[in-house]
């Protein structure tokens, strides 16, 4: 076993930089492809009860706000523009840029936190919140129609909408954790050209996180909304 | 032994222009909720939602272009597989009204 | 190479190279060990310790079922006590135990790596194996579940009183003990096979355990965010399953079913890949079919996602969707059966003797058929209308998961062990323990077919008098099997001190594996190997290197 000048990040069961590089990656992908069979159960639940409760799930939807939903969309594309934009840093070498574009990544992803936070606090105080404090008298606005719907099945869709949004709300703060340990990470000198391994990684994790919401966010926030 | 992947990366300008172009959908999908396209609006939404997704896989993600085609055959299975567990549900939940 | 003889009153001597098992003699370089052999031991031990576990609950189940009357414990305690066999026989031992002992050792040798792709998350696999563990003994010490290891809703969300949400966050933990292994498999054998060593030429084990690993990574999430909705209805009464709300208690069982059936897929592929192996070399030929053998097992894992509402048939899903489930059911079975024609076919003109892994191949074939045709029965739905939540349901999975999975996971065991330890193990004690356990097995549950059939439910505590003959046979049978459960238990301890010294391929057998010591070195070949024959080359193996296997 010859001990030529490697990359000293290179681990010694892999036959070479290449191997350990595709390998970490394939590893990656499938560990998204949990991620995406994770949130699909959920997914799931909201198909078949949109489908059989479309009703409540339009009055529900009606009572988020919209602006908010759509301005946190833009702040997690933003972010994934960074994160793209960090890992080209990352190839080039530009170890000052790469940690700028990882923390510009980290407050945007705490801004939709915030956000979120706020959308939760509106929610608490109108008593959407599901549990014994859940009161809804709102009505579906059908074209200008008021439909009644069955509370009920209202506190149905923001069990759903809380369940959803709260785990994809886990996964930002996880991928805000993992970002800034990775800007350490990156001021101190970890990663070059040679090897960025997991800062791509991890802008894996970013990107379907993203693309989570890019499919939470008409699905939750645009039923019905023209009245 | 080629260390050399080839490519990656674009342009910042490419990818800012990627960004761009998912604003602009977004704001898209927002405007085309507030028109009432019937049973189209879900449609039209999920629509632009897939290719927003479609958009960040690609490009984002690198998978066009990647070295190695493993990488899109991973991400359609997750994909495929997730479509099944939806499909074959709704055929228990579209049918049961049926006589 | 010949191996030694060893008289039983002497000390054996040292084995004398450097190998995995002496590299290093304290806790800490087991405990923190990132060598997948020492890895695959660590998981042998904990399987081993919860299939007991298990056992002991099975043992209390027939005990009880000796008399019509519930006169040992109470129905609650009754609930309690199938729900913890049920989840700890299939959480922590079955989905682990072939490939995470076997798997885990054999799969870098096999394709000729040092290592597997991500050996410190192969680590945290196993520690978070131990987690899982931890905390379902913790809920089985502190009153246990009552659901059943299905823990439907609304039972388990808000009628019962019972640890739900602790046994939930046990399993959860445990799946993702699996995920990371079958994530590591699937890496490890897309970009770490040895040069030459193409797909067509990868053991049949190898491709098991592939096809295994893509339905952990598949389906594992799906019973793991069902899980996270169950407990979160229980502490925050997000009601997502609940009729009251218009939630759908069915919607609980299409996801838990989603992955819990192709779960059992995870269970038999490993174990069939090892009958594979053990096949060919006993009788000395190339297995028949090797292609299909192969692409069959990745057939039966995708197809395994698409039949999970037969378990549904009676719960209220709409006819037309337990027709199409029925028929997809049926095509599941195709691939399972062509590899028991390629298997029976490697036979035909094959040199076959009987060593005692061979027995329990033989064993695997007969009881995995028997299960599966059943499983045809139960996917015929004017049949499972009438026995489904009765013994047998309970007869054909026992036969697929212990006639089977077992019984693959024990020929496997044999098989390899001098390769894991080099020692042999005794073989008149061995084959007399496979006879025990097939007799035993057999008369267990070859009578819950017949109670099944004549109308005994599942999961009773009691039943009507005229069954008592048939559960005494059953019970009667459980104690042989135990006893041919608890030989190997001993006589594998005893073999690594007294065991005769095995050599590199005490089986004259084909595959990488054999080509390296026993026990193999820590980082598995001393070269790198270069493979430039097919997979089951029994006609190209040197005559020296023949000899007969250990019994004939």
């Amino acid at each position: 076993m010859e001990h030529e000048a490697h990359n000293p990040a290179l681990l010694h069961h892999f036959a070479d930089a290449q191997q350990q590089k595709n390998a970490a990656s394939l590893g990656m992908w499938l560990f998204l492809v949990t991620e995406i069979m994770f949130f699909g159960g959920m997914f799931c639940a909201y198909l078949v009860y949109r489908l059989a409760h479309f009703n409540a799930f339009a009055a529900g939807s009606q009572q988020l706000s919209i602006w908010l939903g759509a301005t946190n969309t833009a702040v997690l594309i933003i972010s994934s523009v960074t994160v793209v934009l960090a890992v080209k840093a990352a190839e080039a070498g530009k170890r000052k840029v790469l940690v700028g574009y990882l923390v510009v990544t980290v407050l945007l992803g705490m801004t939709f936190l915030v956000i979120k936070g706020f959308e939760y606090r509106e929610k608490f105080e109108k008593h959407h919140v599901p549990g014994a404090t859940f009161k809804f008298t709102d009505t579906f606005d059908d074209n200008g129609k008021q439909i009644p719907v069955n509370p009920k099945e209202a506190e149905l869709f923001f069990s759903l909408y809380f369940a959803m949004t709260g785990m994809h709300a886990l996964h930002m703060i996880i991928g805000c954790g993992l970002f800034s340990v990775l800007a350490v990470l990156a001021w101190k000198g970890h990663y070059t050209p040679g090897y960025f391994t997991p800062i791509e990684n991890a802008g894996l994790y970013w990107h379907l996180v993203d693309i989570i919401w890019i499919y939470l966010f008409p699905l939750l926030y645009l039923i019905s909304r023209h009245s | 032994m080629a260390e050399h992947e080839e490519h990656t990366t674009h342009s910042q300008g490419f990818y800012i222009a990627i960004g761009v172009g998912l604003l602009i959908g977004t704001i898209t999908t927002v405007g085309a909720a507030f028109v009432n396209l019937g049973p189209f609006n879900p449609v039209i939404a999920l629509l632009i939602a897939t290719i927003k997704a479609t958009v960040v896989v690609l490009f984002f993600m690198h998978v066009k272009g990647a070295s190695e085609k493993l990488t899109g055959a991973v991400v359609v299975s997750g994909f495929f597989f997730l479509a099944i567990l939806l499909s074959l549900s709704l055929a228990d939940y579209l049918t049961r009204s049926w006589r | 190479m010949a191996s030694t003889v060893i008289p039983a009153n002497r000390a054996p001597a040292p084995t004398p190279k450097l190998n995995y098992l002496n590299n290093g003699h304290t806790l800490k370089s087991w405990l923190l060990t990132t060598d997948h052999k020492r890895i695959a031991i660590l998981y042998l031990i904990s399987v081993t310790v919860f299939f007991f576990l298990g056992g002991f609950f099975a043992m209390l189940i027939r005990l009880e079922l000796l008399t019509p009357q519930g006169d040992l414990m109470q129905a609650d305690t009754y609930n309690k006590v199938f729900t913890m066999h049920g989840m700890i026989m299939v959480f922590f031992f079955l989905i682990p135990v072939v490939p995470a002992v076997l798997g885990n050792f054999l799969v870098p040798i096999m394709i000729g790596a040092k290592d597997l792709a991500f050996p410190r998350i192969n680590l945290l696999s196993w520690y978070l194996y131990i987690i899982g563990g931890i905390l379902i003994s913790h809920v089985m010490l502190t009153g246990g579940v009552d659901t059943g290891w299905t823990f439907y809703t609304p039972f388990s969300t808000e009628y019962t009183n019972t640890k739900i949400v602790e046994a939930g966050l046990a399993v959860f933990i445990a799946g993702f003990s699996s995920i990371f292994t079958g994530l590591n498999f699937i890496v490890t054998i897309h970009r770490m096979r040895a040069p030459g060593l193409t797909w067509d030429r990868l053991p049949l084990f190898i491709w098991s355990n592939y096809a295994t690993s893509l339905v952990m990574v598949l389906g594992t999430p799906v019973v793991a965010i069902t899980i996270v909705l169950v407990a979160v209805e229980r502490l925050f009464h997000l009601g997502i399953f609940d009729p009251r709300l218009g939630g759908d208690p069915l919607l609980f069982q299409h996801l838990f079913w989603f992955y819990s059936h192709p779960a059992v897929y995870i269970m038999i592929l490993p174990s069939m890949g090892v009958v594979s192996e053990l096949i060919a070399c006993f009788a000395r030929k190339r297995v028949f079919g090797y292609k299909f053998v192969a692409l069959s097992s990745v057939a039966i894992a995708v197809f395994g996602f698409l039949v999970w509402a037969h378990h549904m048939f009676v719960a209220g899903i709409s006819l037309y969707a337990a027709m199409i489930f029925s028929f997809l059911s049926f095509s599941v079975g195709v691939p399972s059966a062509v590899k028991v024609f390629n298997w029976t076919a490697t036979l035909y003109k094959g040199s076959i003797s009987y060593a005692t892994p061979m027995l329990y191949a033989f064993g695997f074939i007969g009881l995995f058929t028997m299960g599966g045709l059943t499983g045809l029965m139960l996917a015929t739905i004017g049949i499972d209308v009438h026995v489904t939540d009765t013994y047998f349901v309970v007869a054909h999975f026992h036969y697929v998961m212990v006639g089977g999975v077992l019984m693959g996971y024990l020929g496997g065991l044999h098989f390899w062990w001098p390769k894991m330890t080099g020692r042999m193990y005794p073989e008149a004690w061995a084959k007399l323990s496979a006879l025990l356990v097939f007799v035993g097995f057999n008369l267990t549950f070859f009578p819950q077919f017949i109670l099944g059939y004549v109308g005994m439910p599942r999961r009773y505590w009691q039943y009507p008098p005229e069954f008592q003959a048939l559960n005494v046979l059953s019970t009667a049978g459980a104690s042989i099997l135990a006893a041919g459960y608890l030989l190997p238990m001993i006589y594998f301890v005893w073999s690594l001190r007294y065991g005769k010294i095995a050599d590199a391929n005490p089986w004259a057998a084909a595959g990488l594996e054999w080509k390296t010591t026993s026990p193999p070195p820590t980082f598995n070949f001393d070269e790198t190997p270069v493979v430039t024959w097919e997979a089951y080359n029994y006609d190209e193996i040197p005559a020296w290197e023949r000899r007969a296997p250990v019994a004939r």
